[in-house]
């Protein structure tokens, strides 16, 4: 079980453009993230803590291949992302900078402010009254990529011992 | 054995299994697959690849498999653009990549024309609309730049196998009815994000009897429907158009769904199909062209990989030919690739458009993602484009209609969004 997380609440259909809007795409990830749900959330960027999750209506992510709007997130200190539905390469980009997305049908039952443990060993979020809402389970190596930091971390990894082994 | 090599199988598992090196893989199943080739641009590419492979010191696994295309910061328009494509052009040289195209069109559109996709290959592009590239019969799907990287470094990355939806389009289309109608129609009936990341193929009479560039188009928006590919059954047409880029030796044998393979079917009629519209901001809002009748349009643009390719092109000359655009309405228009630039001058169709009043922009991806051009505050703006996300194409008050290439130049010929086919008529 992990520690308590606060809860920010956002719609659906939130796209990629809304979390990395185009005209900031030419600045560093740091940049990018101070303008991060600017449209929809203005106080978000500046008042998330490390360790916050953000709990989202269906399709989140749907849009560009940028990784940038799954980075500002890793960059602004978000613990997870607990949405119904996932635009399918927001899920892939997200793992491999080692964002953790939790599919959960009934993320809107979370409310806003509250705090909630995320129990990654039976697929759950954990209410602070106790009740469990029920996560799609997530294949042991993209676990294991989140928890290593990412796909960058986990290649570096390999080539060094690819190399320790020669 | 026997039981497994008589599995019928959609073209989606026959393109996976190929690039897993297996015989059959099963809907779900999570395979690791040999990728034929790598597409990435100036935004996506180098600048983010660059720093990553210095960090790991690694090297491209096969530089021969490799294509850069600079098309989002070209023409360069201030520093921060400068910098970016300097980068790509800096390490294209440095690392002597042999496949390189520098503002020669967006990467979409280019890649198939210098005939580096065939029917049977496993691609993929770090950008969202590459999807495009199933037209032709290959598995291409978008990635961001941390997965490119791991593309770049090992050849190789997972897929789980995905549900195959089978659009089956009965008929044919009308005259002044196009690809994009069909796919502003399906993504209004499935939503931006109607499946499981599902490959879709698309199918039958109404699509057999599209032109490749109508049938990148139905692949390319592919990306809207949540999609991982759109893909289309290779066939005569897709035969005759790779001989015109000089690829050779294509095999189109064997690359088609099954019967009875495992897919959701739907069935359309094209030739019940009207002109799509989706209002603002997003491409699920699509009705008929019809309920949007009297909504004015201050700017009209026929841009992108969708909608700015040759056929685009030719639609939207074909109803501004001889015409003169109203007062108070901005046409502007950027070819998505300096080939179909090319072709649509020596047609007369560039011709007609400039006379028509439209200011032609550079062949880059330009205002359909906000990189570039100039989407003026609080206007109406009518797209060729693919996406009217707010804010997308840099204003965040403009109301952004997605349509037609036809339809576009009938609503920007108007002042306001009107049916092609009255124009055609």
């Amino acid at each position: 079980m992990s520690a308590l997380h606060k809860v920010w609440k956002i719609g659906a259909d939130i796209d990629t453009d809304q979390l990395a809007p185009g005209a900031y795409m030419k600045l560093g990830i740091h940049d990018i993230a101070k303008h991060c749900l600017e449209g929809v959330r203005p106080e978000f960027a500046a008042q998330v803590q490390e360790g916050d999750v953000l709990v989202a209506g269906p399709n989140f992510g749907i849009g560009s291949s940028r990784e940038q709007a799954a980075d500002a997130l890793v960059k602004l200190g978000v613990k997870a992302v607990i949405s119904p539905s996932y635009g399918g390469l927001y899920f892939r980009n997200a793992f491999n900078l080692g964002l953790l997305l939790l599919t959960c049908k009934e993320a809107e039952l979370l409310d806003e402010g509250e705090q909630v443990a995320l129990d990654l060993s039976t697929w759950t979020v954990v209410r602070a009254n106790g009740q469990r809402l029920a996560c799609d389970s997530i294949p042991d190596f993209l676990l294991a990529m989140v928890q290593a930091g990412g796909l960058l971390p986990q290649l570096k990894l390999r080539l060094q011992q690819e190399r320790a082994s020669q | 054995m026997s039981t497994q090599l008589l599995t019928p199988q959609t073209l989606a598992q026959k393109l996976i299994a190929k690039a897993a090196g297996k015989s059959h893989v099963g809907v779900g199943d999570i395979v690791n697959c040999q990728v034929d080739l790598a597409m990435f641009h100036d935004s996506s590419g180098p600048r983010r690849l660059k720093p990553m492979l210095e960090e790991l010191g690694a090297q491209i696994w096969d530089k021969s498999k490799v294509v850069l295309v600079m098309d989002h910061y070209v023409p360069e328009q201030d520093d921060d653009s400068r910098r970016i494509v300097r980068i790509a052009r800096d390490w294209a040289r440095d690392q002597q990549l042999p496949h390189v195209y520098d503002s020669m069109g967006i990467c979409h559109v280019v890649l198939p024309q210098k005939g580096h996709l065939k029917p049977g290959m496993f691609c993929v592009g770090g950008d969202s609309h590459s999807p495009t590239g199933g037209a032709l019969g290959t598995y291409m799907f978008g990635v961001g730049s941390t997965e490119m990287l791991g593309v770049v470094v090992t050849g190789q990355l997972w897929v789980r196998v995905p549900q195959t939806y089978l659009m089956k389009w009965h008929k044919r289309l009308q005259t002044g009815v196009t690809a994009k109608d069909m796919m502003l129609y399906m993504i209004g009936k499935f939503g931006m994000n109607g499946g499981n990341y599902q490959a879709v193929e698309f199918a039958g009479e109404a699509v057999q009897a599209l032109s490749m560039q109508e049938r990148m188009t139905l692949s390319n928006m592919s990306a809207e429907m949540g999609s991982q590919v759109g893909l289309i059954a290779p066939d005569k047409v897709t035969r005759d158009w790779l001989a015109t880029t000089g690829a050779k030796d294509v095999q189109i044998d064997g690359w088609h769904t099954d019967e009875g393979a495992e897919a959701f079917v739907h069935e359309f009629d094209a030739a019940t199909l009207v002109p799509q519209v989706a209002a603002p901001h997003s491409p699920a809002n699509t009705k008929a062209v019809g309920e949007f009748a009297n909504t004015p349009i201050q700017v009209a643009y026929i841009g992108a990989c969708t909608g700015a390719k040759l056929d685009d092109l030719r639609a939207a000359a074909q109803i501004l030919k001889g015409q003169r655009m109203p007062q108070g309405v901005r046409l502007m228009v950027a070819p998505a690739s300096l080939q179909d630039q090319a072709q649509a001058e020596s047609e007369g169709v560039m011709r007609s458009l400039r006379d028509a009043g439209a200011e032609i922009l550079p062949t880059s991806c330009g205002a359909c993602s906000g990189y570039g051009g100039s989407i003026p505050d609080g206007a109406n703006v009518i797209a060729s484009t693919a996406r009217n996300f707010k804010g997308r194409m840099g204003s965040a008050t403009a109301q952004v209609y997605l349509a037609s290439p036809y339809t576009v130049a009938a609503s920007a010929l108007r002042g306001s969004i009107s049916d092609p086919r009255e124009v055609l008529a």
